[in-house]
């Protein structure tokens, strides 16, 4: 087991002390508050044309940088102010949504595919596909990410759908390494050492038998590379090679938004809140998972 | 002469989700200076925990009370830490079960050992490292100087059993208490271990309480026995009326279930005791034993028993008259 | 014991090598480079012109080998922006990211191993939901957010610290707590956990069975063993805190190799890039040698075969 291997492991095996019942509590507040976070945002996402007061992209240069409601100058045209260019904040924090969590479900479904594909295999084969993988594995950690990323969005141009695939190729090492331990436990197991005796053939033993008992880590880990694959495209846009304007992700609103922080702070402020809150939902929906299917639950 | 450890009705509770664990109930005993008493049960009787409450080292949840707990003079109920602190591992030392665990990996033996006397003594470092030398010979192992630098993981489960025995002695303790110190060695060790053990406590005139399930190593090296069973102590008494003139139903089940050379015939049937340990959780109504005991009659279930004190320091927990009580063991032993 | 490093050793290098060809790769076969540095309103003939000269109309193999081949001796080329030699320019820049790092380390380390302590020694208190809550909302925060929120509280409201740029310890202090809380949660989970199965083990009763006192037991015996993973993590950590450094600098304008790697992306000048996701590289696969060696030098179990 590699040293990074105690990071991903000690973030997915359970840690909460304490009696079994308090756990299940504790995991079910946890699991609920995520859930519902998630489901919230998710709505706003799915009815953005309806909950929008304004169109995102409409520039009204007469009213820039209006305050939110709650400060003076603000009225509720625009509950949220608008940003440099007249635009509606909350209109654009709205359809923001569904970039965060497009990116987000997309760089999750990328990497995990590739990422499990690759620890599976590793773990069932062993032998020197083990160690090939293991290779690849270690490559991919050293490479510093976030300059990759930027790199590669340079010169391929910035685009929502760059974004998604640079990050979806480079984001699938905690997917390989953990699904890798799991698949080792389980071959380990007698029942699949039963399968081979009877003669099933590779692929039908790893679909029936080893991935519906990874399926449990490949979940967590899907909630953790989607906050991942969020922060990281939103560090891109702010860093102006993520999603390009006039998209509004959360992202850019911050980077757009710097210049005038000290004067306008809820420019910055909104979107961060946004962000947070979403990638928040997200580690709680996980961290929920984790504790309610931890093996000590079940009976 | 006082004894040197006198303890009276000791209790041990555990508050738990389901209830109150009660695992050690009502005990009473004492230890004179330069005496052997061994605790005898089954696993889950308390004995562990008997131990572990008369040094204070019980889990965080467990609370101790006793109407008397007294240690060479010092009254250790309401005793701070601290001080307990001062009293464990200088007058006081404790040997666990299982030698594997019980060294930490990261230091030498050396360290170790030197530790156990450092605390407790204002004497140079060298005066302890010589120290540990010569009690390391003590316990039988050779080239003592080299193994001061090696790690526990170097050592085999025995050296290492011999490793916390001169870790215990460093201080020159009053009392050693010995919890099931042989049963994770293997047999030719472990009468090694027991001999070691009786040979440093005649030398050391230390007083020795040793836990164990195995009556054969009590009789070997007690000159006390208490019999434990569901948290209580159910017969005290010198090693030789135990053994041959058990009073507790309980205890002659026991005698029952081992061979004796001698005096067990080729194709026996060994004895059995049949049932269950009652639950420790909550009050027990009456005898603990009465679903398992032969010799059980109504008033078992109702009554609460004491411990009675027949001839000479021998005291057993139950209705039956001592008379009864031999009779019965005479029967079953014909059959 | 010696072998092993030596074998590691070996496979480092070949992880050097792999990656220093990927990013190679991915640098030329992303988009055009000679398109890049001639602009976007170069015309066709221009970007010939500039393809040629830089030599990139050559197969892409001969490229790599004839950049290996000098960099191999240390000669990592000349920035096309800079006219300069890529080396020292970074080399000038390395301590101020290697400063912020290991600030962010000693950070990380000092606010999460007394809070993993605390919060294993009273497992489910005030102070174990409070380490937790930190945890949790720790590893939800974006950086940079967090960074500007600092900015906009220290800098601007309590004129406590300069705002940006780079100079002596005040310009560090922001940026490394911003790093630093990236890796808080991970840290003081391992320190939870390890504190509460090390001190659940045999030989901490054994200590506390010869008498020692509480902090004896706590420090010498229990934190010594649960700390060991904790090391390793640790290691790998900076060398991730290194690479990912790029973000903070540019928030708070401090002038590191992160932050010269973010200006030389915008302006084309991919020579210096190439450089310093090698040299990043390198740092991290160092720190991952120097993690198992802690390990070894730390459980004495490892160390004698």
């Amino acid at each position: 087991m590699t040293v990074e291997t105690y990071v991903d492991l000690a973030n997915v095996l359970p840690t909460s002390a304490g009696s079994m019942f308090r756990r299940r509590m504790l995991g079910h507040t946890t699991f609920l508050v995520g859930a519902g976070i998630l489901v919230v945002i998710l709505a706003v996402a799915l009815l953005a044309p309806l909950l929008a007061p304004h169109d995102p992209y409409a520039q009204e240069l007469s009213r820039r940088l209006v305050p939110p409601v709650w400060d003076d100058g603000g009225s509720w045209t625009h509950p949220l102010g608008t940003d440099q260019l007249g635009r509606d904040y909350l209109s654009r924090l709205i359809y923001g949504s569904r970039i965060s969590l497009l990116v987000g479900f997309s760089i999750m479904i990328l990497s995990g595919i590739i990422g499990t594909s690759l620890g599976v295999v590793a773990g069932y084969f062993g032998g020197r596909i083990d160690l090939v993988i293991n290779f690849i594995v270690t490559t991919r950690l050293a490479m510093p990410v976030i300059l990759v990323a930027l790199t590669v969005a340079a010169l391929a141009g910035s685009s929502l759908r760059n974004v998604i695939l640079v990050l979806g190729l480079l984001l699938w090492d905690r997917f390989a390494v953990v699904t890798r331990s799991a698949t080792l436990q389980i071959r380990a197991l007698d029942y699949v050492a039963a399968a081979q005796a009877v003669g099933c053939s590779t692929l039908r033993i790893v679909a029936s038998e080893i991935l519906p008992n990874v399926l449990n880590v490949i979940i967590i880990i899907a909630t953790i590379e989607m906050a991942n694959g969020i922060l990281l495209a939103a560090a891109l846009s702010f860093l102006g090679l993520g999603v390009p304007p006039p998209l509004p992700a959360w992202g850019a609103m911050i980077a757009d938004g710097k210049q005038y922080m000290f004067f306008s702070p809820w420019v910055i402020t909104i979107p961060g809140v946004a962000l947070f809150t979403l990638v928040l939902g997200i580690n709680l929906l996980g961290d929920g998972i984790r504790d309610l299917t931890a093996p000590e639950n079940r009976s | 002469m006082s004894a040197l450890l006198e303890i009276r009705g000791l209790d041990v509770r555990i508050p738990l989700a389901t209830g109150t664990l009660h695992p050690v109930r009502d005990v009473s005993l004492s230890v004179a200076r330069g005496e052997t008493l061994c605790i005898v049960g089954e696993s889950g009787c308390g004995k562990s925990l008997t131990s572990l409450a008369i040094m204070n080292l019980l889990p965080k949840r467990a609370q101790r009370s006793a109407s008397r707990l007294v240690f060479d003079g010092i009254d250790l109920t309401g005793l701070p830490e601290r001080h307990m602190a001062d009293v464990r591992g200088d007058r006081m030392a404790m040997i666990f079960q299982e030698p594997m665990t019980s060294l930490n990996p990261a230091y030498t033996i050396g360290n170790q050992l030197e530790e156990a006397l450092l605390r407790h003594r204002k004497v140079a470092r060298k005066a302890a490292r010589d120290r540990a030398v010569y009690l390391l010979e003590k316990v039988g192992i050779t080239a003592a100087g080299q193994r001061l630098a090696q790690y526990p993981h170097q050592l085999s489960g025995g050296l290492r059993q011999r490793v916390m025995i001169a870790m215990a002695l460093m201080c020159g303790p009053r009392l050693i208490i010995a919890d099931e110190p042989t049963t994770a060695l293997d047999v030719t060790i472990q009468a090694e271990i027991l001999r070691l053990l009786a040979a440093l406590q005649r030398e050391f005139h230390m007083a020795v309480v040793l836990i164990t399930h195995d009556l054969g190593i009590v009789a070997r090296i007690a000159d006390r026995v208490a019999v434990m069973y569901a948290g209580q102590i159910v017969e005290i008494g010198p090693v030789k009326d135990i053994f041959t003139r058990p009073l507790h139903p309980y205890t002659q089940g026991l005698l029952r279930c081992i061979p004796i050379p001698g005096r067990t015939r080729p194709g026996e049937h060994l004895g059995s005791i049949p049932g269950m340990v009652p639950s420790l959780i909550g009050k027990i109504e009456g005898c603990a034993f009465r679903n398992r005991c032969p010799h059980a009659f109504p008033a078992c279930t109702t009554t609460e028993v004491a411990l009675v004190e027949v001839s000479g320091e021998h005291g057993y927990r139950c209705l039956l008259s001592p008379q009864a009580s031999a009779a019965n063991a005479a029967e079953m032993a014909a059959v | 014991m010696f072998v092993y490093f030596v074998k590691r050793s070996f496979v480092a290098l070949l992880v050097a090598i792999t990656v220093s060809i990927v990013s190679f790769l991915l640098l030329h076969l992303s988009g055009d480079l000679a398109q890049s540095l001639a602009g976007p309103s170069a015309s066709a003939a221009d970007v010939a012109q500039v393809r040629t000269a830089y030599g990139l109309d050559r197969p892409i193999a001969v490229q790599y080998l004839d950049w290996a081949g000098r960099a191999i001796r240390g000669d990592f080329g000349e920035s096309f922006f800079l006219k300069q030699p890529v080396f020292p320019i970074i080399a000038e820049r390395l301590p101020v990211t290697m400063t912020l790092g290991i600030s962010a380390l000693l950070i990380a380390l000092f606010v999460s191993i007394p809070l993993g302590i605390v919060a294993a020694l009273r497992p489910n208190s005030w102070i174990d939901r409070l380490a937790l809550t930190i945890s949790v909302f720790g590893q939800a925060l974006p950086s940079f957010w967090f960074g500007l929120l600092l900015m906009m509280l220290f800098g601007v409201t309590l004129r406590w610290l300069p705002v940006s740029g780079t100079g002596g310890w005040q310009y560090y202090v922001m940026p490394a707590i911003t790093l630093s809380y990236y890796s808080i949660p991970a840290f003081m989970r391992l320190t939870r956990a390890g504190m509460m199965e090390v001190l659940a083990s045999d030989y901490i009763r054994t200590a506390r069975a010869k008498g020692l006192r509480t902090m004896t037991v706590l420090f010498k015996h229990a934190l010594r063993n649960a700390i060991i993973p904790l090391v390793a993590v640790a290691a790998v950590q900076l060398g991730f805190a290194l690479g990912g450094s790029i973000v903070i600098e540019a928030v708070f304008s401090l002038h590191g190799v992160g932050y010269l790697g973010w200006e030389s992306i915008s302006r084309a000048d991919f020579p210096v890039v190439q450089a310093i996701v090698l040299i990043l590289a390198c740092f991290y696969i160092v720190l991952t040698l120097l993690a198992d060696l802690l390990n070894a030098f730390l459980d004495p179990r490892i160390r004698v075969r």
